[in-house]
């Protein structure tokens, strides 16, 4: 067998008195592709890092084609040709989309003077061929949480990378961006590239992986070829237990239901034009298109924090101002696809964050003070029901696994208990058993007469929760889906504007 | 301590300043004898007292991702007016006692009002806080200059000097005057709605907007703050000098302040820090003006070692991150 390109021996990490990595032993050749999966926190963005120069570990030894070295930061290890798209974005945001791919590693022409061209022509020809409609001169903060994670998947894809580690790349694209993501790993993989390739989808690792690496509580607990594991056998791996049917069973609608919370003429420029609905107490509305159809922004709109026109009502009473604080107090709940971006204070505590919007439940008095133990038991409460892994409420976020921080960020939204929640990728980064209760609960909620919106990228999903669909198109509503008419080919029909296979 | 969790990270910080400080203080008596001398103890507490108390208010500002530069310049503008406000009434045959709360209650007010009017170009007006406070800094230095000419006001009330030399229990006023500022802006930013909210603001504007956070009214509620205790000290250094002087009450007010807060731990990008680490703070640089008069170190090379000391305190901080 050839030398492996990267290989680990006996590695372990510890956070102050926590073994996050036990022992890790496994190796990656040239050309092929290994999916790493487990549950939340099972570590395996810890192990990445450390593979990548951002964590050192605690013991154990790393090789680089067979030579025992030691990253001591990232670019040590993007000098000796490992790198990675990680978990959480790590972009500027005030600068231009081409800035970023090249950050620290800008074309230079004659004079020393910056390129800035030939970057921008690069960073298009990169973008078109991951199929990504961005303008390479885009500032950042301006592009959604789907254009973002293409930008930082160019970034990887600049250096001549001879290991590319993709932390949860998918997770807020659509069937369309995977597929060209995956035509472009296939690619680098006919290139001799190695890739790492983490994902909670598993029929992606299914698909694009040679091998599979299953990481249980940070012991490897299984390496095989991806073959010989059924999808279910992947799954009952990484939880250690039979997991049952994914998606609850959905209440019938009821036509009494009153009304519950109705757009109209809703529009807001260079964003999206007109879009009407109506939810009824009880029901889950989906919200399908493809990247940039606008799903997000109406959800922003409808909360406030993005300029818009039309009517807006909870209840039948019109929401007379657009601010966040309104939308709230009207009782709109929202989860926000951009997890680090506008969903949670990576700072903060889990109980902080869980309690950042129902704060004015918890203070009392004149002064506000805060209740802490009120606090601390809502949180406590959060943290069961979605199994959160951590040490205590008390742990801030940043020392969180991805898939738990989205786990705090939806208690965040839940806290107010809203009449209207908004749930934008709700399950993003989350593992298949936390899917599940995730899921369960949304159903919960609906029957208990909350009406709720549910925007995904994940057909799948969008098909296993709601009975009505909005599938939107450029920022139009392209048509509503009902009953059994909420299918993939329907709705891509719908989002594309092209029946296929005719 | 009183203050809030036990947050490692934060814990750390409080801790690095403390040992600082008893470093320091350990150094000094070895240095001096008459260093620990309750006498000379009080002493550097009253001198850092006036800039101490607009410290705790840089910490709100600091915290929600502000900084005020404007501070010395409105504390000789609310000084000013609250003077002559005084001075017209004691002419006028009103009572001393009259006068005295006049002055305060008018100071505060100018300092305050000072505050939302750079609370309102920062938050209504997005401009850039150091822009608007830089503008505001010159804007009050010179109306006082001109209010005054240039020269001194002084006071004509006898009963105002008075209180500002009285000591209860030993202690100065001004020094029970920053404790109390300091118990109350603790548990205002440790345990309330509201600094909850103000840590908010200066971790992530964003998701705070997002969070339903009123930002603009969090922001300019910090420079009201901020105002206040500028008022407050206003008040207390007018009292210690009998007088106003408008060219010179306040100069490098904005450097003691910004620097307490520094070396306190609170991140200069906002987000988070304490008011006890502010308190260790001042006192730090109290305690280091007042070793290095005993050693007879020049006065004009003082200015040096605070700003070794507050760029050393950011390095650390940065270390830390
Ligand atoms: N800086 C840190 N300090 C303390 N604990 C940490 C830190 N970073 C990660 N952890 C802990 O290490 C464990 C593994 O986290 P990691 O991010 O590797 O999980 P993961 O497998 O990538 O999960 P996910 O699927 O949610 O992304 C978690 O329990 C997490 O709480
Ligand atoms: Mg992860």
């Amino acid at each position: 067998m050839p030398e492996a390109v990267v290989r680990t021996e006996k590695i372990r990490k510890d956070f102050s008195a926590v073994t996050v990595l036990k022992d890790i032993s496994i190796e990656l050749q040239a050309g092929e592709t290994l999916g790493l999966i487990g549950e939340n926190g099972a570590g395996k963005s810890t192990l990445m890092k450390i593979l990548s120069g951002i964590y050192q570990p605690t013991a154990g030894a790393l090789f680089i084609d067979g030579k025992s070295t030691s990253f001591r930061n990232p670019s040590d290890a993007k000098a000796a040709g490992v790198s990675i798209v990680p978990q959480e974005f790590n972009l500027c945001p005030d600068l231009s989309v081409s800035e970023n791919v090249y950050l620290g590693d800008e074309i230079k022409g004659p004079g020393g003077l910056l390129d800035r061209a030939a970057m921008r022509d690069r960073t298009r020809e990169l973008l078109s061929e991951l199929s990504a409609a961005i303008d390479p001169d885009a500032r950042i903060v301006e592009l959604s949480a789907a254009q973002k994670q293409l930008v930082e998947i160019c970034k990887a894809l600049v250096h001549e990378a001879r290991v590319l580690i993709l932390d949860e790349p998918t997770t807020v694209l659509t069937k369309i961006e995977i597929d060209s993501l995956f035509r472009v790993m296939r690619d680098l993989r006919s290139r001799g590239i190695a890739l790492v390739y983490i994902s909670h989808k598993l029929w992606e690792i299914a698909e694009i992986c040679d091998r599979v690496a299953v990481l249980r509580d940070g012991e490897l607990v299984h390496v095989a070829p991806v073959a010989t594991l059924s999808l279910e056998e992947m799954a009952r791996r990484m939880v250690g237990r039979e997991l049952s049917d994914v998606f609850p069973k959905l209440a019938e609608p009821s036509a009494e239901a009153p009304v519950l919370f109705e757009v109209e003429g809703l529009s807001s420029p260079n964003a999206f034009e007109n879009i009407s609905f109506s939810i009824r107490a009880g029901e889950i509305l989906g919200l399908a298109g493809l990247m940039g159809a606008g799903r997000t922004e109406v959800a922003e709109a409808v909360m406030g924090v993005r300029r818009a026109t039309g009517r807006i009502a909870v209840a039948g009473k019109e929401l007379r101002s657009h601010r966040p604080m309104d939308a709230v107090a009207a009782g709109i709940g929202y989860l926000s696809e951009d997890r680090q971006g506008s969903g949670v204070m990576v700072p903060f505590t889990i109980a902080e964050n869980a309690t950042l919007v129902s704060l004015p439940r918890y203070s009392r008095g004149l002064l506000g003070i805060v209740d802490r133990k009120g606090e601390a038991a809502s949180a406590e409460r959060w943290k069961g029901l979605f199994s959160i892994k951590a040490t205590s409420t008390d742990q801030c976020l940043e020392e969180l696994s991805g898939g738990n921080q989205q786990k705090v960020s939806l208690a965040k939204s839940l806290d107010p208990e809203p009449k209207v929640l908004i749930v934008d990728e709700p399950t993003r980064g989350v593992d298949v058993g936390a899917k599940r209760d995730i899921y369960r609960l949304i159903a919960d909620l609906a029957a208990k007469g909350i009406a709720i919106i549910f925007i995904s990228s994940e057909l799948e999903e969008v098909i296993g929760m709601c009975r009505r669909v909005l599938v939107m198109r450029e920022g139009r509503a392209a048509g509503f889906l009902e009953g059994a008419a909420v299918n993939e080919e329907e709705i891509m029909y719908l989002a594309t504007g092209i029946r296929e296979g005719v | 301590m009183a203050n809030s969790r036990t947050r490692n990270k934060f814990s750390a910080e409080r801790y690095g300043s403390l040992i600082a400080l008893g470093i320091l203080v350990l150094v000094s008596a070895v240095l001096s004898p008459h260093f620990l001398q309750p006498q000379n103890i009080l002493n550097i507490l009253r001198q850092i007292s006036y800039t101490g108390i607009i410290a705790l208010g840089m910490t709100f500002v600091i915290i929600a991702g502000g900084i005020d530069l404007s501070v010395g310049s409105l504390a000789a503008f609310a000084g000013a007016i609250g003077v002559l406000t005084m001075n017209a009434l004691g002419a006028a045959g009103k009572p001393e006692w009259v006068g005295v709360l006049a002055a305060v209650l008018v100071a505060l007010a100018a300092g305050s009002l000072g505050g939302v009017l750079n609370g309102l170009m920062v938050t209504k007006g997005r401009i850039a806080p150091f822009i608007v406070t830089l503008g505001t800094m010159a804007i009050f230095r010179s109306l006082s200059l001109y209010l005054g000419d240039a020269g001194e006001f002084t006071s004509t009330n006898t009963l105002y000097s008075q209180i500002g030399s009285a000591s209860i229990a030993f202690v100065p006023v001004p020094v029970w005057i920053m404790a109390a500022f300091a118990a109350f802006f603790s548990l205002l930013l440790g345990r309330t709605r509201y600094g909850r909210y103000v840590r908010a603001v200066g971790s992530n504007q964003r998701v705070a907007l997002y969070s339903a956070i009123n930002v603009d009214k969090v922001r300019l509620l910090t420079y009201v703050v901020i105002g206040l205790t500028v008022g407050v000290t206003a008040v207390l250094i007018s009292m210690r000098f009998n007088a106003v002087g408008t060219s010179t009450l306040g100069v490098n007010y904005e450097l003691d302040a910004i620097a307490a807060v520094i070396i306190g731990g609170t991140a200069m990008a906002g987000g988070s820090g304490t008011i006890w680490g502010t308190v260790v703070g001042a006192i730090i640089l109290g305690v280091i003006n007042n070793m290095l008069n005993m050693v007879g170190v020049s006065p004009y090379l003082q200015g040096t070692v605070k700003g070794l000391v507050i760029i050393g305190a950011v390095l650390i901080q940065r270390r830390k991150a």
